[in-house]
């Protein structure tokens, strides 16, 4: 027989936290479901959830920070006080950041078409 | 030091939490407990405590604040009775399972409906399941002095859950007593100072608490609290021993009157076993071997140490003062007979339910209860199970 | 007043990887509030709700500030508790730092279940900073009516039935509630404008008593508008005059924004699903009704800020 396992539902993709594991004993786990680790949920990737994605435009961007502002899943990264990255393990395509930037500096593109850009590279490599 | 002193149960409970000196109270009046809130109200207004007292809007909010005080580090306490208990319901559960040593008094009343002010223990029996730890008093001695007790089994590092102290309404909380107070700086070094684990003011160490826990993970941490319940079976028998170097009076999960060679045995909590112990001593002099049993702890269960107690007993009577309405007899009936189950050796236990409402338990009840155990023995007949005392049928 | 420049270098307390839904108001909202409170510890209380469940997942937490979820009733008791913990802690020196105290609910946990709970937080005077994170209904299980749903919007428990058009009850005022608790700072805003939140959250932060702050903050799921229009959906709710910008400190009510035109409440009301059937041909009485409730509203607010209570011409 199988063993029973609970642990049937998407634990996201992102590596687990130190302190707790899916497989952990009773005894194992923290007491009470705290939590110790402050902020451990950017282990927990929601990437996955995107079905278009935020793609910058260096040239465009005028480092307003508007997008930074608005983005719900903090995946705009801004470095000193200027627009840096996309944090894609988290951000959910949502589209706000692209609908504020006042310059266009954001295209939102399907992760589909993306996903045949890396093939095409791939073939021509 | 100890000093003999005239207090009734609300004052001797309102004078252990000044000795305890918490961090934060937070409660809300209801008869009969209203007076420890007016009591403790005084002791903040006079300095006489460094309690932050919060004067809630509700025994919901009572237990909410409490909660988010223990979890911020605090030593925290409320005070109830009935409706207030029943309406804490929800986040009574919520305390427990968040593991904060929340000590707090409950001075039993019946439930509404019909609205009714006096004793009856239906308060505590809803909340039995909660996950709380609950023990019972049989006069203000014992109120004051599980109180002080409760602190550091609360606190234990392998308890560290709630204590509800429960003494009956009226009967115990306001009439007056002789006890004896130990002096506060003895008190205050037996509770000690409290030391949490996890706690959300720790500016190094952010916590998160209160998180949803799916069926993933939900189950096993039911579990844990279990383990805690366990644990505190040994922890509440050490704090007794301990206590009883403070003051002399030594507590453990039962309290066993005459039970070594009884024949016959009572089981019943808080004020009413005093009555039946006085019965018992009378009908030992007739030539009966009567016993008692006073169940100190209800949760957790004290299974193992009653099934011992009761081991040698022909015919057992639960007095249950609260309905579960299942029609099968009251909540500590169904625990007793369970645990009387293992032994195989065909003990008759039978139930009564007296006192609703405040109905007076009287002397003429328990000599019934007795003689109907007597019978039982003689005949080995049990002709109904489940019957009401002091109600007129 | 800081420029995000300066602010996007304020450490994030609420990181991504939670599951609130994608392009979900509250994201937005609970990182401009904890961005204003830059450089304090904190201690965040939360109501049951979309943000509590979606940021506390165990074992994943999105908070990097302590967090406590108690009920759903209850976070205005709960945040009150645990500052009167700090209260007594720092008096005998058992805290190290100093502490801010802000609790999130939803408009459900706050203008119905929690109201009584967050009136007698309010009331006790407790140094906090309570948020209402306004998406007009209860999103969490699944888009109920709550007494912050607008007039004629269709809820899964005011559904637009053939009889009955939508919620028939208009908005509960809580806002003004919170100012009848002559408490030192009440203020309601929106995410469209960030400086206006930001002010806010600081203003509430610094305040030593109890202060409370209405957001609003829009659930695209339960709004039924396109995700990314997020921002400006909530700009046509201020400029309809359907959200007004104002504060109140110390008793004194102060209008934070006056729009320039007349704009009419359809263009709020047009791009929501949660409206369409009130632009359904024979209708229009139902707008005109809220259109009548936005203007009347907004008139006794000018009269209480102590502005002239006209319209500009439609
Ligand atoms: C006492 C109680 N009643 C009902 C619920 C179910 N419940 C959980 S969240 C919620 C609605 C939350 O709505 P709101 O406060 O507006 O927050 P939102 O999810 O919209 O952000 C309800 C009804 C509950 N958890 N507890
Ligand atoms: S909003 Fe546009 S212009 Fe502004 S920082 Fe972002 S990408 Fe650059
Ligand atoms: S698409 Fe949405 S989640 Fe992704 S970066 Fe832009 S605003 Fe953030
Ligand atoms: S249902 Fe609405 S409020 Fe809830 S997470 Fe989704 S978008 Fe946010
Ligand atoms: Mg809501």
């Amino acid at each position: 027989m199988t063993p029973y396992n609970p642990f049937n539902r998407n634990f996201g993709s992102g590596t687990r936290t130190k302190a707790v594991r899916p497989d952990m004993k009773w005894h194992e786990l923290t007491r009470a479901g705290n939590i110790y680790e402050p902020g451990n949920a950017n282990t927990y990737e929601t990437g996955d959830w995107r079905s278009i994605r935020p793609v910058w435009n260096k040239e465009r961007c005028i480092h307003c920070l508007f997008c930074w502002r608005y983005c719900p899943d903090a995946s705009v990264i801004a470095k000193d006080g200027k627009f840096e990255t996309f944090d894609y393990k988290h951000c959910k395509g949502c589209g706000i950041c692209a609908k504020v930037c006042p310059v266009n500096a954001i295209d939102m593109v399907p992760e589909d078409e993306i996903e045949k850009v890396k093939e095409a590279n791939k073939d021509e490599n | 030091m100890k000093t003999k002193v005239a207090l009734t149960g609300n004052e001797a409970v309102a004078q252990a939490m000044k000795q305890i000196n918490p961090d934060v109270v937070a409660a809300y009046p209801i008869t009969p407990q209203t007076e420890i809130v007016q009591i403790f109200s005084s002791f903040v207004a006079n300095g006489e405590v460094d309690t932050e007292f919060v004067a809630v809007e509700s025994e919901h909010s009572a237990m909410s604040a409490a909660i988010g005080a223990a979890a911020g580090g605090a030593r925290a306490m409320t005070a109830t009775s009935s409706q207030g208990l029943a309406l804490m319901f929800e986040v009574v559960y919520i305390a427990a399972s968040l593991r904060l040593p929340i000590v707090f008094p409950v001075v039993n009343r019946a439930l509404s409906g019909p609205i009714n002010i006096h004793c009856d223990h239906s308060d505590a029996m809803g909340l039995r399941d909660s996950g709380v730890i609950q023990l019972f008093s049989e006069n203000a001695q014992e109120a004051y002095d599980n109180m002080i007790q409760a602190v550091r089994i609360a606190e234990h590092p392998d308890v560290r859950l709630p204590v509800m102290v429960n003494m009956d309404g009226f009967i115990t909380s306001h009439a007056m007593d002789v006890l004896e107070v130990i002096d506060d700086e003895t008190v205050k070094n037996f509770v000690g100072t409290y030391v949490p684990e996890d706690y959300l003011l720790d500016a190094q160490n952010p916590i998160s608490m209160g998180n949803f826990d799916m069926y993933d993970f939900y189950f096993e941490h039911k579990r844990q609290q279990v383990e805690a319940m366990k644990a505190a079976k040994e922890v509440i028998k050490e704090v007794g021993k301990e206590f009883a170097k403070i003051s002399g009076r030594e507590y453990g999960l039962i309290e066993s009157y005459k039970l070594d060679d009884a024949d016959v045995a009572l089981v019943v909590l808080n004020s009413a076993a005093g009555t039946a112990k006085g019965v018992a001593d009378e009908l030992r002099a007739k030539g009966i071997k009567a016993g008692v049993l006073k169940p100190r702890v209800y949760r957790p269960f004290p299974q193992e140490e009653i099934r011992e107690a009761l081991k040698g007993v022909k015919a057992v009577a639960v007095l249950d003062r609260a309905e579960t309405f299942s029609t099968c007899g009251g909540p500590m009936f169904a625990d007793i007979r369970n645990t009387l189950y293992d032994l195989k050796n065909d003990i008759k236990v039978v139930n009564y339910i007296y006192g609703l409402g405040g109905r007076d338990l009287r002397l003429e009840h328990v000599q019934q209860v007795f003689e109907d155990l007597e019978n039982i023995r003689k005949t080995g007949r049990v002709d109904e199970t489940v019957k009401y005392l002091g109600l007129r049928e | 007043m800081a420029t995000l420049k300066e602010l996007s270098k304020v450490e994030e307390r609420f990181v991504g990887g939670h599951r609130l839904c994608a392009g979900c108001g509250h994201g937005i909202t609970v990182r401009m509030i904890l961005n204003a409170a830059e450089g304090s510890n904190v201690v965040v209380g939360c109501a049951t709700g979309c943000l509590e469940v979606a940021s506390t997942i165990y074992p994943y937490t999105a908070w990097k500030c302590s967090f406590i979820h108690n009920a759903f009733e209850n976070a205005g008791a709960t945040i009150s508790g645990v500052e009167a913990a700090y209260k007594a802690l720092k008096k005998k020196g058992k805290v190290n730092g100093d502490f801010k105290f802000i609790a999130f609910g939803g408009d459900g946990g706050t203008y119905d279940i929690g109201l009584q709970s967050l009136s007698g937080a309010m009331e006790r005077g407790h140094n906090i900073v309570y948020v209402c994170l306004d998406n007009e209904a209860y999103m969490n299980t699944g888009i109920q009516r709550s007494s912050a749903t607008p007039t004629g919007a269709d809820t899964t428990t005011s559904p637009a039935g053939k009889v009955i058009p939508g919620k028939q009850q208009p908005r509960k005022d809580l806002t003004a509630i919170m100012a009848a608790h002559n408490i030192p700072y009440v203020a309601q805003t929106a995410i469209n404008n960030w400086q206006d939140v930001h002010k806010k959250a600081k203003k509430a932060l610094e305040v030593e008593g109890p202060a409370f702050i209405n957001v609003l903050s829009p659930c695209p799921r339960g709004w039924r508008y396109n995700t990314p229009d997020i921002v400006e959906i909530t700009k046509l709710a201020v400029e309809t005059r359907f959200w007004p910008l104002f504060e109140v400190e110390n008793g004194k009510w102060k209008l934070n924004y006056k729009p320039k035109k007349y704009v009419p409440i359809e263009e709020f009301l047009k791009p929501q699903g949660r409206f369409r059937h009130l632009f359904k041909p024979g209708n229009e009485h139902l707008i005109k009704a809220i259109q009548e409730e936005v203007d009347s509203r907004w008139l006794a607010l000018l009269e209480r800020c102590g502005e002239t209570p006209e319209l500009p011409p439609r």
